[in-house]
C-alpha cells in the first residue's frame, strides 16, 4: 500500500541510526539529506531521553548523566511511548532496568525507578478527599472485618528488598552524597492527600496490610495476611495508618 | 469520587472573558508560576501546551486555574498528529476538547505535522509531503477536531529540515487549501518561516507574500539554533532555546505592518530563562504591536 509510506519509513529509521536514510527525501541543495534526517532522529530520541531523565531524576543522578543517556536511549528504541502523554511514559522502565546486565551491581535501581514513576503518577492523579475517621467509625464494629476500602487515585506502594526510599530521598535534590546501607528492605507508600506528593517508609507488615486493602481484600483478610507475614503486626496501629496516610478515600461494609 | 473535577465541570464555572487582540504573550512554564503570581505588571497572555494539562488533577490544574483567572490563555496542542495518515486518537481528541471546555482559551491551535504512527508516539513535529492525498487526510482531521471543540482551530506552519520528492503543492498553497476546505485559521510561526526558508534556500519574504495572511489568528516567535547540513549549507534548528533572532523580528514587523495587531506569542521551551527575561521578549513584541495598532487606528488598513 503506497499510503503513509513516508510514515512507515520514518518510523522504521528514526530510532535506529544504523538504518539508511529513507528514500524520497531531498535537500533543496542536492546531495544526501542524511544529516537533515538526523535532525529528526536526534529530536525524537533526545526529547524522549530528556523526558525519561525528568521522570527518573534520582536514577539519573545515581548512574550519572552519561550512563543514564545510554540506558534511556536503549529503552526508547525498544519501548517508544504509545501515548502522547509523556508523564505516563516509562511504565516499563523499572523492569527494563531489572533486565539490564550493566546495572546488576545496583539491584536497588529498579525499585527507585518504581518510586519515581509512582511519584509522578501521584502528582497528576485526580484530586480526592482522604478517608475521614467518621466514615470508618460509622461502620458497626461487627461489620468491620468485612469492610473494604477504596484506594485514593494517587496512592501507590513500592515494596523493596532494598533501601529504595532512603536512596530515592537522597537523590531527588542536590544533597551531599551519603553512605547508605542499600541492603535494608524498605516499603515506600506514595500518597497525595492534597497537592504535595508524599513518600513515607512503612513497616513490612503494614505494607502487606495496605497492599491487600488496595487490592480490594476485606479488613479481616488483609489483617490475616499481614499477621502471618509478621507476628508483630499491630492491627490498631495499621488502621491508624489507613486513616492518616491519605491512601484511601472511602470504606464500605 | 473525582469530586473536585466534577464540581468544576458541573457548575460550568466561567472564567473572565478577556480580549486577546493586540496582546503579546509568553509560554507558561510551571517554574515561572510563583514569579507570575507575584507579578502585578504583566499584561499579556499565556500559552500552554495542551498535553501538559491532560492529567486528572493536582498542581498542574490548580496552577492553570489560577493563571486563567488572571490572564487570557491560548491552548496549543502539540501531539494531535493532524498531519498523520492514521485516524486521530479519539481519546486524545476527547481530552483536548475537555480542556477547551474547561479553560475557555482565547485561541486554540495545533500543528501541520505528525507524531504518531500505528501506536508509536515519536514526540516530534514530523514533516509530511504536500500531496492531494495528505491534503485530504489533514482536512478530515481538522474537520474532526473542529467538530469536537465546537470552534475554529488555528493550524501552524511547520519548521522543516528536508523536502519530499513527491510533494505537488507548495506549503503555502497547501495551507491555503486547508483553510478553504475546513474553515480553520492559521497560526503563523515567523521563526518557522525563517528556519524553513534558510534550510531550503528560499526567501522568507516570498513565503510570506504567498501566505494567506488574512487567515492568521495568532503569531509565534521563538529562537533557533544553527548547525550545518554536512554538505556545506547552514541548517537552522527550531530549538526554542534562546531569544528571537533579529531577522525574525524584522519579518515579524513586516507581517504586523501588513496585518495589524495579531496576538503574538514568544515561545521558549528549552534552557528556560527566569521569568523577567521571557517577559521582556513578550514586551518587545508588544511594542511592535502597539506601534502598528496606532497606524491601524488611523485607518491605514484601508488605504
Amino acid at each position: 500500500m503506497p499510503e503513509a509510506r513516508h510514515e512507515q519509513d520514518f518510523r522504521a529509521a528514526i530510532l535506529d541510526p544504523q538504518k539508511p536514510t529513507p528514500a524520497g527525501l531531498a535537500s533543496a541543495f542536492g546531495g544526501v539529506p542524511k544529516k537533515r534526517f538526523d535532525v529528526y532522529r536526534n529530536n525524537v530520541t533526545m526529547s524522549l531521553v530528556s523526558a525519561l531523565a525528568e521522570i527518573f531524576p534520582a536514577v539519573s543522578r545515581i548512574v550519572g548523566e552519561e550512563r543514564f543517556t545510554d540506558l534511556a536511549r536503549l529503552f526508547v528504541r525498544e519501548h517508544p511511548p504509545k501515548s502522547p502523554l509523556l508523564f505516563r511514559y516509562g511504565e516499563h522502565f523499572p523492569a527494563f532496568i531489572d533486565g539490564f546486565a550493566p546495572a546488576a551491581s545496583m539491584p536497588y535501581l529498579a525499585d527507585v525507578a518504581r518510586i519515581e514513576h509512582a511519584w509522578l503518577s501521584a502528582y497528576h492523579a485526580a484530586d480526592d478527599a482522604s478517608l475521614s475517621p467518621e466514615a470508618l467509625s460509622a461502620i458497626a464494629p461487627e461489620r468491620l472485618p468485612q469492610a473494604r476500602f477504596t484506594r485514593h487515585p494517587a496512592a501507590a506502594l513500592v515494596r523493596s528488598q532494598y533501601a529504595a526510599v532512603t536512596i530515592f530521598n537522597a537523590n531527588r535534590g542536590e544533597q551531599e552524597r551519603q553512605r547508605i546501607n542499600a541492603g535494608v528492605p524498605e516499603n515506600g507508600l506514595v500518597t497525595r492527600p492534597e497537592i504535595e506528593v508524599q513518600l513515607v517508609a512503612i513497616a513490612a507488615a503494614d505494607a502487606a496490610f495496605l497492599h491487600e486493602l488496595m487490592a480490594g481484600k476485606t479488613l479481616a483478610e488483609a489483617a490475616g495476611i499481614a499477621a502471618s507475614a509478621d507476628a508483630a503486626f499491630d492491627l490498631s496501629a495499621a488502621i491508624g495508618l489507613v486513616l492518616t496516610s491519605g491512601a484511601f478515600v472511602a470504606v464500605e461494609a | 469520587m473525582n469530586s473536585h473535577v466534577s464540581v468544576v465541570e458541573d457548575a460550568g464555572t466561567r472564567f473572565p472573558d478577556y480580549a486577546i487582540r493586540g496582546l503579546s504573550g509568553a509560554s507558561f512554564k510551571p517554574e515561572h508560576f510563583a514569579a507570575i503570581s507575584a507579578d502585578d505588571a504583566y499584561d499579556g497572555f499565556l500559552e500552554i501546551h495542551a498535553e501538559n494539562y491532560m492529567g486528572d488533577g493536582g498542581a498542574p490544574h490548580r496552577n492553570l486555574s489560577a493563571i486563567r483567572e488572571r490572564f487570557p490563555v491560548s491552548l496549543h496542542g502539540v501531539c494531535m498528529s493532524i498531519g498523520g495518515q492514521g485516524a486521530l486518537d479519539a481519546e486524545h481528541l476527547a481530552r483536548f476538547a475537555a480542556l477547551v471546555r474547561r479553560y475557555e482559551p482565547a485561541l486554540v491551535s495545533e500543528h501541520l505535522a505528525w507524531s504518531t504512527h500505528d501506536d508509536a508516539f515519536l514526540n516530534d513535529l514530523l514533516p509530511l509531503p504536500y500531496t492531494a492525498e495528505t491534503l485530504a487526510h489533514v482536512c478530515a482531521h481538522i474537520d474532526q477536531v473542529q467538530e469536537a471543540i465546537g470552534r475554529p482551530l488555528l493550524l501552524e506552519n511547520p519548521s522543516t529540515y528536508l523536502l519530499f520528492e513527491e510533494s505537488t503543492y507548495s506549503e503555502t498553497d497547501f495551507l491555503e487549501e486547508v483553510t478553504e476546505r475546513t474553515g480553520c485559521g492559521l497560526l503563523l510561526d515567523v521563526n518557522n518561516v525563517f528556519v524553513s526558508a534558510t534550510n531550503h534556500g528560499t526567501s522568507a519574504l516570498d513565503y510570506l507574500a504567498q501566505f494567506p495572511l488574512e487567515k492568521i489568528g495568532e503569531i509565534h516567535l521563538a529562537g533557533h539554533a544553527e548547525q550545518d547540513d554536512g554538505e556545506g549549507h547552514v541548517l537552522l534548528i527550531d530549538s526554542h532555546d534562546g531569544p528571537v533572532a533579529d531577522p525574525v523580528w524584522k519579518l515579524y514587523e513586516i507581517v504586523i505592518g501588513q496585518c495589524g495587531p495579531i496576538p503574538t506569542l514568544v515561545e521558549w521551551d528549552n534552557d528556560i530563562p527566569d521569568w523577567p527575561v521571557l517577559k521582556s521578549e513578550a514586551a518587545a513584541a508588544r511594542a511592535i504591536l502597539d506601534r502598528h495598532a496606532e497606524t491601524y487606528m488611523l485607518g491605514r488598513r484601508h488605504a
